[in-house]
């Protein structure tokens, strides 16, 4: 018995982090732009995709792979800011990017059915099913390797925000963007950069998501109503409440999968319930903060 | 970006739609005569056209203008968009179906369940609302969003909803050509019922209340108006009316599966109609409703790939957002201002800039028949 959870706590952090990178994208594009992208959850099951035709067509590895679907996915981002998000305008501007998000969603997910149809796939590669022996503890190389892939994007992402211009001008835009464009900074730049910037952490979270679980077009949903939840409980639009919500959530799943394995999703979603019933701003958000 | 009162000149050009604009009819009577032709259209319609997929298309589509009309009773007034209204669109099916199946209710019983199936939802409508109404705007949208996935998750999982078999419903002995008709009309009543509804409560100091908290909430507070409780009624009644859609779909489609019980393109569905219609007007939701159901079951007949067809209907949401984002019946009804304002101008003669302005609506502009959303955009921008 405590094995089984010790087990489940290290597979949760472990899987945990995968969770929080593609939430810190989420969130970040929140932060920023007031925008909550619906299509960020088919947008990880796009990136599995890109990952399964690279590794099972042309037979590249999953990781080398990446140098491909990152800059691929960040310019999906930046078309989708930049095509449809930039025109939205008006008071209830917040409301409609949510529904045009949602359109995303369902478009990409059509074209995912035309292209590669209902059946799940799931990405493979040496290292997918081998595992590692550390302190009487099993852990599968893709764990390990998408959990330290994870830890130095968030890393990196980190840095960038809060150790460079570019990360300043950001901030700015977050703060205020009158204010920010007062004080010369390009806001229609930095606003497809950073919408890029958080649909392109997908394509990790694709690559690792579609070699852990099996998926198909639906993924999406499942994908997208977990990734809200943790930006809610760790409160929207801070980085640090991702991470903490998307480990705390991986941690709960997997603990209670030892008892029930139907339960698990259910009583995180229970707790996200009970925690909003407090505090409706999430762990770390800020009350009204974004109030207009 | 202009996050400003663009809708603000929205509401005050709604408004000045249902101004008179011949003297000899109010807005009041023309909307009264235009209700009681369309009622008339929608009573006659089954008698006429008998083709069981027309008239199954048209149970949909009554189905799809109460369910809109109800969600607009509560997003479109208060402008707090909830995606979860699915959640009593499937509690609805459920609970009758569960009762049916429990109590042993067989036939045409079935159909006194039908309050049950508001009971449950209005009861559901009170815990979901004082949890998701605590916040506000986008945080509001995705906590109703994570709210309908637990739902759904129960649905799949617990031993009650019978899984991801679902549950039947009981077995109606009608006459196949003429099996529709009973739900058509149990329908247009519910679609009739909840739009008067809609337009009682929208003439009423509660339905300014509600609008009071959609323009500013934090003015309405100040002014007096118990926000939570108002937005809770609404939210319960909305919620009550989609539960009895959903018990209604249940019987008519007999069998309720946790994914389309549970269905976030329900949602999505219900808001885009209402979008498309005319998002927190009274016609809007009818109107969007009575074109983009048929139009998407049209489409769905014609393109056998389903996926071909979600793809299709994505875009045109996607569209409707961009450039259609308040609604035909706005749209429409500018082109008309614009072109009665033009008339006028003409029938009168070169004139004084302020008489003109005095025949048509109290709006001050800058320069006569520029009463474009442009112009007003520009003016809100600036303040």
């Amino acid at each position: 018995m405590g094995s089984d959870l010790y087990r489940a706590i290290i597979d949760g952090i472990l899987y945990g982090g995968v969770y929080a990178l593609m939430a810190v994208g989420l969130t970040l594009i929140f932060g920023v732009l007031d925008i909550i992208n619906i299509a960020q959850g088919i947008l990880v099951v796009l990136a599995g995709y890109l990952s399964y035709v690279l590794s099972v067509h042309l037979h590249i590895d999953l990781f080398l792979g990446l140098l491909v679907t990152i800059p691929v996915m960040f310019l999906i981002g930046v078309g989708i800011q930049v095509l449809f998000m930039r025109r939205l305008r008006g008071r209830e501007r917040t409301s409609m990017s949510l529904l045009a998000s949602y359109a995303v969603m369902i478009i990409i997910e059509g074209v995912l059915y035309l292209v590669f149809g209902p059946d799940y796939v799931q990405l493979n590669a040496s290292y997918v099913n081998d595992s590692v022996r550390v302190l009487g503890f099993y852990l599968p190389y893709i764990y390990l390797y998408g959990f330290g892939l994870a830890v130095i994007l968030v890393t990196a992402l980190y840095l960038m925000l809060y150790r460079s211009g570019f990360g300043r001008s950001l901030r700015a835009t977050m703060q205020d963007q009158t204010a920010a464009r007062l004080v010369g900074i390009d806001i229609n730049r930095v606003a497809a950069l950073a919408f890029g910037i958080g649909v392109a952490v997908t394509a990790v979270g694709g690559m690792v998501f579609g070699a852990t679980n099996a998926f198909n077009p639906n993924s999406g949903y499942d994908l997208i109503s977990r990734l809200l939840a943790i930006i809610i409980l760790g409160g929207m639009g801070s980085i640090g409440g991702a991470l903490v919500a998307a480990v705390f959530m991986s941690v709960t799943e997997a603990i209670v999968d030892i008892w029930s394995p139907t339960w698990s999703v259910v009583v995180f979603y229970v707790a996200l319930v009970i925690v909003l019933t407090f505090r409706p701003q999430g762990l770390f958000g800020q009350r009204e903060a974004r109030a207009q | 970006m202009s996050g400003g009162a663009n809708s603000d000149s929205g509401r005050v050009v709604g408004i000045m739609r249902w101004r008179p604009g011949r003297p000899a009819l109010s807005g009041s009577a023309r909307n009264g005569i235009a209700a009681a032709v369309l009622m008339v259209l929608a009573v006659i319609f089954p008698l006429v056209i008998t083709n069981p997929v027309a008239t199954q298309i048209g149970v949909d589509t009554m189905l799809f203008v109460a369910a809109t009309v109800a969600w607009n009773l509560f997003s479109g007034f208060t402008g707090y968009i909830s995606l979860g209204h699915a959640v009593f669109f499937g509690t609805g099916a459920y609970v009758v179906g569960i009762a049916a199946q429990d109590w042993h209710i067989t036939g045409d019983m079935e159909f006194a369940l039908l309050p049950l199936a508001a009971l449950a939802a209005g009861v559901v409508a009170v815990p979901f609302g004082l949890i998701a109404l605590r916040a506000r705007r986008h945080t509001f949208v995705v906590i109703t969003i994570a709210i309908f996935f637990i739902f759904q998750l129960m649905a799949f999982n617990l031993a009650i909803t019978g899984g991801s078999v679902g549950i039947p419903a009981p077995f109606l002995t009608w006459a196949p050509e003429t099996f529709n008709n009973p739900f058509y009309y149990m329908a247009l009543a519910l679609a009739a019922g909840v739009a008067v509804l809609s337009w009682l409560i929208r003439g009423s100091r509660f339905g300014l209340q509600l609008r009071a908290i959609r323009d500013d909430e934090g003015r309405a507070r100040g002014l007096g108006v118990r926000a939570m409780h108002v937005k809770l009624v609404a939210f319960v009644i909305s919620g009550v009316v989609t539960g009895l859609v959903g018990a209604l779909w249940f019987f008519f489609i007999g069998q309720v599966l946790p994914q389309y019980g549970f269905d976030p393109l329900f949602d999505l569905s219900v808001a885009l109609m209402a979008f498309f219609g005319g998002f927190g007007t009274l016609w809007g939701p009818i109107l969007g409703a009575l074109i983009l159901e048929p139009g998407e079951q049209y489409l769905t007949l014609q393109v056998s790939n389903s996926y071909a067809s979600e793809l299709v209907w994505g875009s045109l949401f996607l569209l409707v957002i961009l450039f259609l984002s308040r609604g035909v019946t706005h749209v429409a009804g500018e082109i008309a201002t614009a072109w009665r304002t033009r008339r006028e101008r003409r029938q009168a003669g070169p004139q004084p800039v302020g008489a003109s302005l005095a025949a048509d609506v109290a709006i001050p502009r800058p320069e006569p028949g520029a009463l474009s959303e442009e112009v007003l955009d520009k003016r809100a921008t600036a303040d």
